[in-house]
């Protein structure tokens, strides 16, 4: 009793800390690349307005970035406090990446440092675009590392067990899962996709809010550009990983889809509730599942029934799937007519209500984010370690886990509410008219 | 003891947490003495000193703490399974000090200044808090506060609070903490040229160098009376602990005669160091006494020697970063004097 109770309440506390900190990864992980593509574009114009949208936007990031540490650390830790039983498994065939990782911190953290603190030290502005490289790189890295070690919680290979102890371990099969080359690939493409949305979310505010000034429009104009292009790789990725779940976790997918019987020419339900094993007012999509499951109209799909009870995840993940696509969809959408209506010089997309659909977008991306991880993780359900390991056998036993539920949950809040406010405060005092105007009276004063 | 990979793998750890303890002790020493003066409205003489160094590499800092406890699960899984289960409370409570620092360098030297004082009063404390949160795990390592319950490792809380051994690794943690970092900063403020924060620290440096000296010989008495065993191996390696003591001399020579500060904090660097490394080989092969040794938690070879290659392979692209990144903000001297401001 007390036994199952701890492993509920570590998973509470697992999704408290990661459900908060991929937030801040996955700005971590986007913004770098935006920072670099705003001030290439800056340089290559010579326009200033790019370079100094290039300086905004780092100057939140280190904010975002110093949470991401904090909250990073946390989630560190956590896995061996919450989870011992499961890391001292996950420490004999996948501590390689988690090692990898803290190398691909240490890049960004030191580049990061440099970067930032050197803003117009250089006469040349490609040697400081240079000192982004790094910091790109190195964020990027460090989601491909920790999804490669998530990926082999769904796909766990590279090992045997024999009389309960592990032996053949291969270090790099445990790496190249089938799982891993789509969520890698899923997980870095939608950083990007969310952090280019967020940023227009940003521009399309100021819009909304009056401002004129074509610096916005600039913003606005890039980061939907960037938008469209990440969209699409996200959902031509996201079909692969649908192809990976019906070849690997078909359970998963069958849990997502509410596809109880095993059947040839299966229709995506969408929404809808469940009466029983019935889905109603339910949208359905003819072959839609058997075309992603596989790819093929007729081909057959593995249905709930083929499995055991106690290993089919909760069936209401189906909702977080729904979530995720549906978001996917919208982006992909107003970002496609904002480009076409920009290229052929349609007005309404200058218009609040197009603004404000923009304004949402990027929230959207975010609540995609959540509802992924969301998804893959309670349809992993139960096991922790698919096949081998569930989640009430790797949980600890301590029996202190609910207080630092509480505790940790204040922080988070406290760290949220602090995010909001430091930015909030620091881009009103000072505006990019203000900004634009002061550099332009630095210049007039002759150089420094 | 022969170089096995279990040694190269408890070495390259040990080597980290050094490098922690020094970059860390700086980074909380800093935090204290900031909120001490500004509590005796001396003016913040600390603060730009703070801003100037410790904003640009405290996210470092922190991944040589992260870089410990990756590596060494990876290195010695089994540690997952006692200090994992049994450190959930003093672990949370330490990352929660973490966060308040962290979120220190972002809310109020980053971002939009939120000075106020109860705030510099916060990440003040709490770079006392942490090494007295953190420096207990090597009490418990010393064995005799964790239980077998069912089969499970528990910790013996009033075990713990009413050792003598747990209260003056805290307070040598405290002092060494104080110590490293006012020595540190001696050296930075006079680098800066800035001759009254010096003046501060060197009187802080000196203040601290005895209650330093005197808690780590404490603990060594501490030891005899509840790990006899650890004790007779420390003993053997006396001769490490006066090289460890004649560099500790030499640290507070050189400070108190106002004379090559740099090579004053080096020397401080080999105390530490000689010290620490003793020590760690006298705990050899206790990770956990009497429950773990390095030969039995290890993980199997193939990991081991992946990991040592990436380890190396890691140090050759850290190493002049880690270069570039201290040319630029320690030893540049129009940076140090803060002539210029670069800031983003
Ligand atoms: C902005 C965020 C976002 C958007 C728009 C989408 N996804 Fe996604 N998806 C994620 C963010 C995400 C994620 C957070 O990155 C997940 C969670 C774990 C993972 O590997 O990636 C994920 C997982 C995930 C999985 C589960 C993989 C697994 O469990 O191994 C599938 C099948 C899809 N996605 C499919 C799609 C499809 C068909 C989309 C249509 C456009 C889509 N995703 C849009
Ligand atoms: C990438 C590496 C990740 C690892 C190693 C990991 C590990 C774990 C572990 C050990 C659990 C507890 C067992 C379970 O309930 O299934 C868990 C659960 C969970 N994780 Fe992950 N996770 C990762 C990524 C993420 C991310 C980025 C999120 C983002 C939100 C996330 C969300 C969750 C949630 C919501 C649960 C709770 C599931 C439930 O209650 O059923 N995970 N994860
Ligand atoms: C179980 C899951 C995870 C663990 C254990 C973990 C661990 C960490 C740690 C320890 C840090 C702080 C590093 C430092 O001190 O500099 C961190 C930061 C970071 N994490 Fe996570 N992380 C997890 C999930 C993720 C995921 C899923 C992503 C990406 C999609 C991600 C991306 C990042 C990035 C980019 C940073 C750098 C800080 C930032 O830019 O915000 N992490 N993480």
């Amino acid at each position: 009793m007390v036994f199952e109770d701890t492993a509920l309440l570590s998973r509470i506390l697992t999704l408290l800390t990661l459900s908060f900190h991929i937030i801040y990864a996955t700005i971590g992980v986007g913004v770098p690349l935006m920072i670099m593509i705003a001030q290439w574009v800056g340089i290559k114009k010579n326009d200033d307005h790019y370079i100094l949208m290039a300086r905004r936007w780092a100057r939140g990031f280190v904010i975002t970035v110093a949470v991401g540490v904090v909250t990073g650390t946390a989630i560190g830790l956590q896995l061996s406090l919450l989870w011992p039983n499961f890391m001292q498994v996950a420490g004999n065939v996948i501590a390689l990446p988690l090692f990898m990782e803290v190398f691909a911190f240490f890049f960004e953290a030191i580049f990061l440092g440099i970067y930032l603190y050197t803003w117009d030290r250089f006469e040349d502005q490609r040697k400081h675009l240079l000192l982004l490289i790094p910091v790109a790189l190195g964020a990027a890295a460090s989601s491909v590392f920790i999804t490669i070690v998530n990926a082999f919680m769904n796909s766990p290979q590279g090992f045997e067990v024999l009389n309960g102890e592990l032996v053949n371990v291969s270090p790099f099969l445990a790496i190249f899962n089938p799982a891993m080359p789509t969520k890698v690939a899923h997980v870095v493409a939608t950083a990007f996709l969310t952090c280019a949305f967020l940023l227009a979310s940003i521009a399309a505010l100021r819009m909304i809010r009056g401002s004129n000034h074509i610096y916005h429009k600039k913003a606005l104009h890039l980061t939907m550009k960037l938008g469209l292009v990440f969209a699409i790789a996200t959902a031509i990725i996201g079909d692969f990983s649908g192809k990976y779940l019906a070849e690997y976790q078909p359970e998963k997918l069958a849990a997502a889809e509410w596809h109880f019987e095993t059947e040839e020419g299966a229709d995506l339900v969408l929404f809808g509730v469940l009466d029983g094993e019935e889905p109603k007012y339910a949208i359905r999509i003819p072959y839609a599942l058997s075309i992603l499951a596989h790819g093929l109209p007729d081909s057959e799909v593995t249905g709930l029934n083929e499995f055991p009870k106690d290993e089919v995840p909760p069936l209401w993940i189906h909702y977080l799937f729904d979530t995720m696509v549906s978001i996917g969809m919208w982006l992909a959408f107003i970002s496609f007519v904002y480009f076409v209506a920009s290229w052929r010089g349609w007005k309404f997309i200058k218009q609040k209500w197009f603004l404000w659909l923009t304004l949402i977008s990027g929230p959207l991306a975010l609540v995609a984010i959540e509802a992924g991880w969301w998804f893959t993780e309670v349809g992993r359900q139960p096991w922790i370690l698919r096949g081998y390991m569930t989640v009430e056998e790797a949980a600890t036993t301590s029996g202190q886990v609910d207080l630092m539920i509480i505790l940790f949950a204040g922080l988070y809040f406290i760290l949220g509410i602090g995010t909001i406010v430091v930015l909030l405060r620091m881009y009103k005092r000072n505006p990019i008219e203000k900004e634009l105007a002061d550099r332009e009276a630095q210049r007039d004063g002759g150089k420094e | 003891m022969t170089l096995t990979l279990e040694i190269i793998g408890i070495s390259v750890l040990w080597l980290f947490l050094f490098l922690y303890v020094i970059v860390a002790s700086i980074d909380f020493g800093a935090g204290f003495f900031n909120a001490y003066s500004a509590f005796t409205n001396k003016q913040h003489i600390l603060t730009n000193i703070i801003q100037r160094y410790l904003s640009p590499v405290w996210e470092v800092t922190n991944v040589f703490f992260v870089f410990f406890f990756v590596g060494i699960i990876g290195f010695f899984p089994q540690t997952a399974f006692y200090y994992g289960t049994t450190l959930l409370v003093p672990a949370s409570i330490a990352l929660v000090l973490l966060a308040i620092r962290g979120s220190y360098y972002a809310f109020a030297t980053y971002g939009a200044k939120i000075n106020h004082r109860g705030y510099i009063y916060m990440y003040g404390l709490s770079g006392l808090l942490l090494p007295a949160a953190l420096s207990p795990v090597l009490a418990i390592s010393e064995g005799g506060f964790i239980n077998m319950v069912d089969g499970n490792p528990q910790l013996d809380y009033w075990a713990l609070f009413t050792s003598p051994l747990m209260w003056s690794i805290v307070v040598l943690s405290l002092t060494a903490v104080l110590y490293i970092s006012a020595v540190f900063l001696t050296w930075y403020a006079n680098k800066a040229g800035d001759v009254k924060a010096t003046d501060l620290m060197r009187k802080y440096a000196l203040i601290w160098a005895g209650p330093a000296i005197i808690t780590a010989t404490g603990i060594i008495y501490e030891l005899r009376g509840h790990s006899p065993e650890h004790y007779e191996n420390l003993i053997g390696l006396w001769w490490v602990f006066a090289i460890s003591f004649l560099l500790f001399a030499g640290t507070v020579y050189l400070i108190w005669k106002r004379r090559n500060y740099g090579l004053a904090f080096i020397l401080l660097v080999g105390q530490f160091f000689t010290a620490f490394f003793a020590y760690g080989f006298s705990h050899f092969p206790y990770l956990l006494y009497p429950y773990l040794t390095i030969y039995d938690s290890f993980t199997n070879e193939t990991m081991a020697i992946a990991l040592i290659v990436a380890f190396i392979a890691g140090l050759g692209l850290l190493l002049p970063s880690l270069y570039l990144l201290f040319r630029l903000f320690l030893f540049d001297k129009e940076y140090v004097k803060g002539k210029s401001d670069y800031h983003a």
